[in-house]
């Protein structure tokens, strides 16, 4: 998560080895009626903002936010698209484009994709982490994926033209 | 009652994780059932989220725990664990 956050490996590991330390100071504050990982998840998540509002990344982000969530996302229009995730993921080209499209969404949905889809919280503990409510979780991650989808579909169906497409789950 | 495709787009993401209502589910299902175009976008979109979640296994950079252990026993020798109030 830190690393898709900071770009880079030793920033993340900077904001991972902090979380870490942050979280063994305030062991006290760990409460039990949540899961020990998504309070760490949270403890990560306010380090890697810290950093970024730091060096102002996410004040200029926040002004492409604003104009990206007006807009409409339209899925590109792909018939067919039909991979199979394990068999894809053993290519190294696939797991960079996967990485690229992650890090280049803005600050509000990378946050909500990486904690529901890549850390695997619920809605509701995905809320709680980014003291939204659950329908605004929902509505960001609902834009996370589509943004996503029209990233990625058309990039990942051509990493294979020849290969026989059909529906995994 | 059928629904068009850019309705169905916005219900992708609850349906992917089954959270649409049974009656909104059974208009998305019902529209699949004839449109290959949503097929594939919901098909598409399914993958790459399984594909991210796929994602989140990946090795420590080389020397990541060593250096981590040295900052925890830094922390612990500068701080002192203090006795609880309540133990004893």
């Amino acid at each position: 998560m830190a690393l898709s956050f900071m770009k880079n490996e030793s920033d993340a590991e900077d904001v991972a080895q902090e979380a870490f330390l942050k979280a063994f100071r305030k062991l006290a504050d760990f409460r039990r009626s949540a899961k020990f990982s998504t309070w760490l998840i949270s403890v990560t998540l306010k380090e890697a903002r810290g950093r970024l509002r730091r060096r102002g990344i996410v004040r200029m982000e926040s002004l492409d936010e604003s104009a990206a969530e007006s807009g409409h996302i339209s899925p590109p229009l792909l018939r067919d698209w039909r991979e199979v995730p394990s068999e894809a993921l053993e290519r190294q080209e696939v797991r960079q484009t996967l990485q690229d499209a992650i890090a280049n969404l803005s600050p509000l949905y990378r946050e909500v994709l990486l904690l529901r889809d890549v850390e695997g919280l619920s809605i509701e503990e995905t809320a709680t982490t980014l003291a939204v409510t659950a329908g605004t979780a929902k509505v960001r991650l609902h834009r996370a994926r589509m943004m996503m989808q029209k990233e990625l579909a058309p990039k990942l169906k051509n990493t294979s033209p020849r290969r026989r497409w059909f529906q995994c789950l | 009652m059928f629904i068009e495709c850019k309705h169905v787009w916005a219900y992708i993401s609850d349906y992917l994780d089954d959270s649409l209502s049974p009656e909104t589910k059974d208009l998305v299902q019902r529209h699949l059932e004839h449109c290959e175009i949503c097929s594939a976008i919901l098909d598409s979109t399914r993958n790459i989220v399984v594909l991210t979640a796929d994602d989140q296994v990946f090795e420590l950079p080389l020397g990541f725990s060593e250096r981590l252990h040295a900052r925890v026993s830094e922390e612990i020798r500068s701080k002192p664990v203090q006795p609880r109030e309540d133990a004893g």
